[in-house]
């Protein structure tokens, strides 16, 4: 169904890349600047703020991961330009400086010494130029491999094994030879899958890196456990759905990178790849922490096989999400944009719903809105590496 | 109609995949490995997703589930029994 011929309908940007979605960002740079940055998006009409409850204090990688997230979201292909908002001024700039180099339109403001209401007037009129210009921006066509197509499972349960994470291997199978850039994560979330993962990378280097990567991430779980992580890691909802080991459900979530891809390389958190074929990110296994990563490091689709039902979104990324499990897909079908529950019946086969996520992949990206965008799922978490100074 | 899903034909577990299945139930498996079908009477009633065990796994014993270690049981484990956090554990944590 899916050749090196496929196009889609996208936004091609001042440095190439290409987005699905053509967003004006309202981006504070810390928590003090929320109230500012949601009331420039509640003036302007199509502009969308994302607020968040970090950046004070920060100090080390830390801080350098919080830059990072917040200049990767910035600088996503799915956003046409960007108004920063900083209690400092000069720190707004570093922001700043980090997105133009996209060459996208971008604008930054501090508080200090004007107060919330001069900011917001001032952000506003430049929100309302962004919002303008935006809106005569012109889907093009584009060639299936501008695409970056992320992935990331939750609430799973067994059924997410059997059906909605192999039909994430499927269709990136059919994905990575037509030069697609792609991403898997979940470090922690692969324990007991470990050599099967470090089998398939591409290289010894790879493997190596992957290897220091799995094992940096199982000292820290060492190092803070209190007990077997029962209820977190698997949590409630993998439990009462039957997955009962962390092992088990390690081998459900790897079914996601398919038979064939091979992983070509890890990144740090946040950090964007730099060719096309299969990544691994270095990542928490939490929902909105990892997809706000993907989104930060320029993913610009994402698929989330869920099994209980998760019912993430990304204000950035949409994310398509796909259940093999039949009561969820009942329960909670307005989360759900695609259902292979049959796949548990044999009434359909993986190849045939591999083919339909594509499908639903490209309705998406030439503009369908997902389930989660539609019901205003925005959730925009950033990761924290440890205790403020 | 299946019951029952097994991934692999090593594996010691399969998950059931219909709601509302009864102690006493005779039930279909269908393993994807090889395409194969067996036969197992769930001894407990079992919520969709639960796994039951396809043959009897003895206290310590390793549990095979996508033909690899997914743990231990904790306490014996009765082929047809529902497998799950009152009777595995994993290894690692």
């Amino acid at each position: 169904m899916i050749s090196g011929k496929t196009t889609f309908q996208g936004y091609r940007r001042e440095n190439g890349r290409v987005g699905i979605r053509n967003h004006v960002l309202i981006l504070p740079v810390d928590d003090l600047s929320n109230a500012a940055a949601e009331a420039v998006a509640h003036n302007i009409k199509g502009a969308m703020a994302i607020p968040h409850p970090y950046g004070r204090l920060q100090f080390g990688a830390d801080l350098d991961l919080h830059f990072r997230t917040l200049i990767g979201a910035g600088s996503n292909p799915n956003v046409a330009a960007v108004v920063v908002i900083c209690i400092e001024e000069q720190w707004a700039k570093r922001v700043v400086d980090g997105i133009a180099k996209t060459g996208k339109p971008v604008t930054g403001f501090g508080i200090e010494l004007h107060g919330d209401h001069d900011t917001i007037l001032r952000a506003s009129k430049v929100a309302k130029e962004y919002v303008q210009w935006a809106s005569e921006l012109q889907r093009v066509e584009c060639p299936i491999s501008d695409l970056w197509v992320s992935c990331k499972c939750g609430e799973s349960d067994t059924t997410s094994g059997c059906g909605s994470n192999p039909t994430v291997g499927n269709a990136f199978d059919k994905l990575e030879p037509l030069g697609v850039t792609l991403c898997f994560g979940e470090t922690t979330e692969i324990t007991g899958g470990e050599n099967i993962v470090a089998d398939r990378c591409a290289t010894p280097q790879v493997r190596e890196a992957w290897m220091r990567v799995f094992n940096r991430y199982q000292e820290v779980i060492d190092r803070h456990k209190t007990s077997d992580l029962m209820d977190s890691q698997p949590t409630k909802g993998n439990i009462a759905g039957g997955l009962t080991t962390i092992e088990e459900k390690a081998l459900g979530n790897i079914q996601k990178i398919g038979k064939k891809c091979k992983v070509i390389g890890v990144l740090d958190k946040a950090e964007s790849p730099t060719g096309p074929g299969l990544w691994f990110m270095d990542s928490s296994s939490a929902a909105a922490e990892m997809v706000t990563l993907l989104a930060a490091a320029g993913y610009a689709v994402h698929f989330f096989p869920t099994g209980q039902g998760n019912v993430i979104g990304n204000p950035i990324l949409p994310v398509i999400k796909l259940t093999a499990n039949p009561r969820t897909a009942r329960t909670m079908s307005e989360h759900i944009d695609l259902d292979v529950s049959g796949l548990l019946q044999r009434q359909k086969n993986m190849d045939q719903c591999g083919d339909e996520l594509l499908q639903a992949m490209l309705r998406t990206c030439n503009g369908r809105l997902t389930c989660a965008e539609a019901l205003g799922h925005r959730e925009f978490v950033l990761t924290r590496l440890y205790e403020s100074a | 109609m299946i019951q029952v899903l097994v991934h692999d034909k090593k594996d010691t577990v399969g998950v059931i995949v219909i709601e509302g299945v009864k102690a006493g139930q005779e039930l279909t498996g269908w393993v994807m490995e090889d395409d194969s079908t067996i036969k197992v009477k769930a001894l407990n009633d079992i919520p969709i997703g639960h796994k039951l065990a396809l043959k009897d796994i003895g206290n310590g014993e390793t549990v095979i589930k996508y033909g690899f270690d997914i743990g231990k049981a904790v306490a014996p484990i009765k082929k047809g029994e529902h497998a799950h956090v009152h009777n595995m554990k994993t290894k690692r944590w």
